[in-house]
């Protein structure tokens, strides 16, 4: 099997150039690449455009890349958690392009499957259809949307093995699989990296064949957004 | 009048047996706590849940699990797990039987805007445009009127809307209304509630045949 172990997200991230086009898995804070999160901060590189469902919050996540005026746009679809993110776009600093998640999800899995274009019935007649194309199938209007691919996918995955092969958990999985497909490079990052043959082909959630880089992750803090309890 | 828990019983009597159902955050989230007994109804999250649990105890909470509100959440025996796209495939797909969602206007045909408020508010419609768009029944829970006593249910909207002609049904906290392509029919009214006070609270055209009767929550 093809080796794709790298040390660290510092080798894993080594060639993000300022104005990358990234993806980055999570929804909220629940499934989010932090250790390559932290090695964007750390480099500090620039004028990124950040595909993500959210931008995390103020002291988290995306959110730190922002506080540090490391994004140049966001491609999202729900960015409520963030008052930082918030006074960038209002002010202008930063350029924002909402789309809605099913659509996103969507996009992001064609440019992994290779289908430039398909249409969804999300948005018609709102402002998000304004200067698309739309088309009728069996009397219900639809929008044409195109696919979205990334210089580079940052996704996080629960168990990895040396081959790129990724099972994540719970509901961190969200947009991690489709980003994954979808990246010129995907750099992934694991809780648990195994040796190949030690996770049962059949539980695979993404195929090695996707991922380009993987590594063993570290101090994952994993906070929580709504701690709710009974 | 309903409190937020009334507006929710209310919904819960349009919930049937094998529904798969989604629930948007606010009023609509507490249905779940009404679901009649002996009910199989599976509450799909739009993150990637079908089978929603209860929210966990101290000992359970688990960051790698939660709701579209971001909130921990547990699953449930029978519980499925999958991916942001299969999600939106379900429910672009009309699996989803019903969809439940809190709006700030509804129009007369329909419409609905509960996304952004222009130059004050733009957080972004997350899963709302795709719920609303493909969803088979959508039932809005929200307050008749907004906090300045302006009518939610409007000839047309003047926000900028999530979906076009596909609310079916709204429950307030005056009354319970289907909106039928040319007005808002007034199907119940609120114990305590008066017509004339819904025909005052009601912006857009109000279809009113025979008696109204009240509420049973």
């Amino acid at each position: 099997m093809i080796n794709k172990v790298v040390k660290d997200a510092a080798e894993a991230c080594h060639d993000i150039p300022d104005g990358a086009t990234l993806m980055l898995g999570g929804f909220g804070l629940c499934g989010i690449p932090e250790n390559a999160i932290n090695e964007l901060l750390n480099k500090g590189i620039k004028n990124l455009t950040c595909i993500s469902n959210n931008a995390g919050v103020d002291d988290f996540g995306i959110g730190l890349l922002l506080q540090k005026r490391q994004v140049k746009k966001m491609i999202s679809s729900y960015v409520g958690e963030n008052a930082e993110f918030e006074r960038q776009l209002l002010s202008g600093e930063l350029e924002v392009e909402l789309i809605p998640q099913g659509t996103l999800a969507e996009r992001i899995r064609a440019g992994g499957a290779g289908i430039p274009a398909f249409f969804t019935p999300a948005g018609y007649g709102t402002e998000i259809g304004v200067g698309k194309e739309s088309r009728e199938f069996n009397g219900k209007m639809y929008l044409m949307e195109s696919w979205l691919k990334a210089d580079f996918a940052l996704v996080k995955a629960w168990k990895g093995d040396t081959a790129g092969n990724l099972i994540y958990k719970g509901t961190a999985r969200n947009f991690n699989p489709m980003m994954a497909t979808a990246g010129k490079i995907t750099i992934a990052e694991v809780e648990e990296l195994v040796p190949v043959g030690e996770l049962d082909p059949n539980m695979i959630h993404t195929p090695g064949i996707y991922v380009q880089r993987i590594f063993q992750g570290k101090d994952y803090e994993k906070r929580i957004e709504q701690r709710t309890v009974r | 009048m309903l409190d937020k828990h009334g507006i929710a019983k209310r919904i819960a009597q349009e919930l049937q047996d094998g529904f798969y159902v989604n629930l948007g955050i606010g009023i609509p989230t507490l249905v779940a706590n009404y679901i009649p007994e002996g009910m199989d109804v599976v509450l799909q999250s739009e993150n990637g849940l079908l089978g929603m649990g209860p929210f966990p105890t101290e000992a359970e909470v688990d960051p790698d699990l939660i709701n579209a509100g971001k909130q921990t959440v547990t699953t449930l025996p029978g519980s499925s797990i999958f991916s942001s796209a299969e999600s939106f495939a379900m429910i672009r797909g009309e699996h989803v039987h019903l969809t439940i969602l809190g709006a700030m206007e509804v129009s007369e045909k329909g419409d609905i805007a509960n996304w952004k408020i222009p130059g004050k508010m733009v957080k972004g419609m997350g899963g709302a445009m795709d719920l609303v768009a493909s969803a088979k029944n959508i039932i809005v829970a929200m307050q008749h009127t907004s906090k300045d006593g302006q009518s939610k249910l409007l000839p047309q909207c003047t926000l900028p809307i999530t979906g076009v002609q596909c609310v079916k049904k709204i429950v307030t906290d005056l009354a319970v209304l289907e909106v039928t392509g040319n007005g808002f029919r007034l199907l119940e009214r609120a114990p305590g509630v008066s017509v004339e006070q819904i025909k005052n609270a009601t912006a857009g055209k109000l279809i009113i045949e025979g008696d109204v009767p009240e509420i049973a929550v």
